[in-house]
């Protein structure tokens, strides 16, 4: 029982890891780019969704809603100012511009709310009990691991079958030829973006009801790991960021049971190295062979 | 040995009033393109200069010159992949100054390319819809949602996929992932994805790159099957002179960034620059 209970908490933390890993995946296949600041989108969508419900006093759902929309317009316009312009620069440059734009949202979070954590209330809150007693599941777990799965279906539907989502896959391959079958490049590019954020959002909300202390450096550490889900998953796949965030989320848990609560992040970044070493592409990367 | 088909008929041709020729029956039809001037330069190297080229309506036109000419920058050029440093390229009638790549496609200019880029890991229908996507009517919540718009729109592309496929004889492979189809019919399935997008003018990159004599003959008769059918018009690089002459009603030949010499196949097989630059001294007849 206790097991199971582990089990599911990890699904959950993974599920919040999954929707984040999601963004970073889905950007690196199309833009080709590490987009660091991602992890910070979700800590915005944690304090815009706190403020709605504590300042404003609005209900939850529309906290949740407002938040949606709040990242997606700022992936768009961090896609939009910062990245846009370096196009055709080195990855080297974009990347550092990437960290820069993380610092740049950190510290305005800092002095908008301040560096003192606050308590978040969570958007959804009850347990429920199971075999008498023995087993104890939050309904927030539940609905986390739902969520995720939910959304994981939409998108693959999305971009295996919508006109976007086709094009997405063309520019992932080959942004010039893609641009000479008349796809609008840029346009898409934005689209994912605003699509990552979006995601960002819930998961943001997500992490926030699970673990509820919010402040500026909130979506650092699970966005680091949410990165390591999506590389360990095969990056650029984005079957392989929700089973790579699942599968993190459970080592993750499992390790703080039954190892050491010290030890868990290094353990989950030793699996990482591990899988990279065993298999460079990630478990479900596809292998690129040079055509001569 | 020049190949022969009598299913490629040839017009003749005649002046366009100024300097150029086109096919008798494109005379009185706007030309589909018309550059004047066209360069580009990278850096100090004039890569294409003083580039004039009018292409009738029903037009295959050819562009040769030796390796390192300039005949894929012009390509580039009128794809926009290249910004031209001067001159202008009228499509249709329309100034193309300004457009991007992705917009000079819908504006009636498609392409293949030298070497490949087909989108690997689509499958060949996929690819051929890629190409279908601008004329696609229905918004993305529509997509999403599966609104009966989405459907009756699917259906369509699905069919017209398989008809432009059946070109080539290529609908049995319509479900093969484009990497794994061998390479003459990924050659194929590139003309198809381009053919797909509507285009008033075809760019073709070595289309007979890698094939046999049979294999080229065939190809020969699809491009005149294809401007007989589509009523384009068809531009075309390639080394294989046979394809060539034996299909290009105008030719133009680039040296160096510049036009040696204009006209048919007859005129250009026996222009003494050209014979001298390209064909050499020892030329095989």
């Amino acid at each position: 029982m206790e097991f199971l209970s582990y089990l599911i908490s990890g699904l959950s933390l993974g599920s919040v890891y999954a929707l984040i890993a999601l963004g970073y995946t889905m950007v690196y296949g199309i833009a080709k780019m590490l987009n660091f600041a991602h992890g910070d989108v979700i800590m915005i969508g944690g304090y815009v969704s706190f403020i709605v419900m504590n300042s404003l006093h609005l209900p939850s759902w529309l906290a949740v809603i407002l938040a949606i929309i709040v990242c997606t317009v700022l992936g768009v316009v961090i896609e939009g100012l910062a990245y846009k312009p370096l196009r055709e620069a080195t990855s080297l440059a974009v990347l550092i511009t990437a960290i820069g734009v993380s610092y740049f949202l950190q510290n305005s979070a800092q002095l908008i709310w301040g560096a003192n954590p606050v308590s978040y209330t969570p958007v959804i809150s009850g347990t429920l009990t199971f075999a008498g007693g023995a087993l104890k599941v939050s309904v927030s777990s539940i609905v986390t691991v739902l969520v995720c799965v939910a959304i994981m279906i939409a998108l693959q539907t999305f971009v295996n079958k919508s006109k976007m989502g086709k094009a997405m896959r063309a520019c992932s391959e080959d942004k010039g030829a893609a641009q000479l079958m008349g796809i609008n490049v840029n346009q898409t590019i934005s689209v994912t973006f605003a699509i990552g954020s979006a995601l960002a959002a819930v998961a943001g909300v997500l992490l926030c009801s699970a673990y509820p202390t919010l402040m500026p450096t909130t979506g650092s550490m699970p966005g680091i790991k949410a990165f390591t889900a999506a590389v360990f998953g095969g990056i650029g796949s984005i079957p392989g960021a929700f089973i790579g965030g699942l599968l993190l989320g459970i080592i993750e848990s499992m390790a703080k049971a039954y190892i050491s609560t010290q030890l868990a992040n290094s353990i989950v970044f030793a699996v990482l190295i591990i899988v990279l070493l065993v298999r460079p592409v990630g478990i479900m990367g596809k292998k690129i062979s040079e055509k001569v | 040995m020049a190949y022969k088909s009598d299913k490629i008929k040839k017009g003749n041709m005649v002046p366009f009033p100024s300097r150029s020729l086109v096919p008798e029956r494109d005379l009185d039809k706007e030309p589909v393109l018309e550059c004047r001037r066209l360069g580009i330069q990278f850096g100090g190297l004039k890569a294409v200069d003083d580039f004039n080229l009018i292409i009738g309506k029903t037009e295959i036109a050819g562009l040769i010159g030796p390796n390192g000419a300039g005949k894929t920058t012009v390509f580039n050029l009128l794809t926009k992949v290249y910004q031209p440093t001067e001159g202008t390229i009228m499509l249709n009638g329309m100034d193309t100054g300004g457009k991007t790549t992705a917009q000079i496609n819908q504006m009636g200019i498609a392409r293949t390319f030298q070497n490949i880029r087909l989108f690997d890991r689509l499958t060949v229908e996929e690819n051929v819809k890629i190409g279908l996507q601008n004329q696609m009517k229905y918004t993305t919540a529509e997509g999403i949602l599966r609104l009966p718009r989405y459907w009756k729109n699917e259906k369509k592309m699905h069919e017209r996929a398989l008809e432009l496929l059946s070109i080539f004889g290529m609908e049995n492979q319509a479900e093969w992932k484009a990497g794994s189809l061998p390479y003459g019919a990924q050659r194929r399935l590139e003309i198809i994805r381009a053919l797909a997008t509507n285009p008033s003018l075809l760019l073709l990159d070595e289309p007979a790159a890698g094939m046999n004599p049979n294999e080229t003959m065939e190809l020969m008769e699809t491009i005149a099957r294809i401007r007989d059918e589509f009523q384009i018009a068809i531009l075309l690089i390639e080394h294989d002179m046979n394809l060539v002459m034996g299909i290009c009603e105008g030719i133009c030949v680039l040296n160096f960034g510049k036009v040696i010499a204009k006209g048919t196949a007859e005129e250009i097989q026996n222009n003494p620059a050209v014979i001298e630059a390209y064909l050499g001294k020892n030329r095989e007849v």
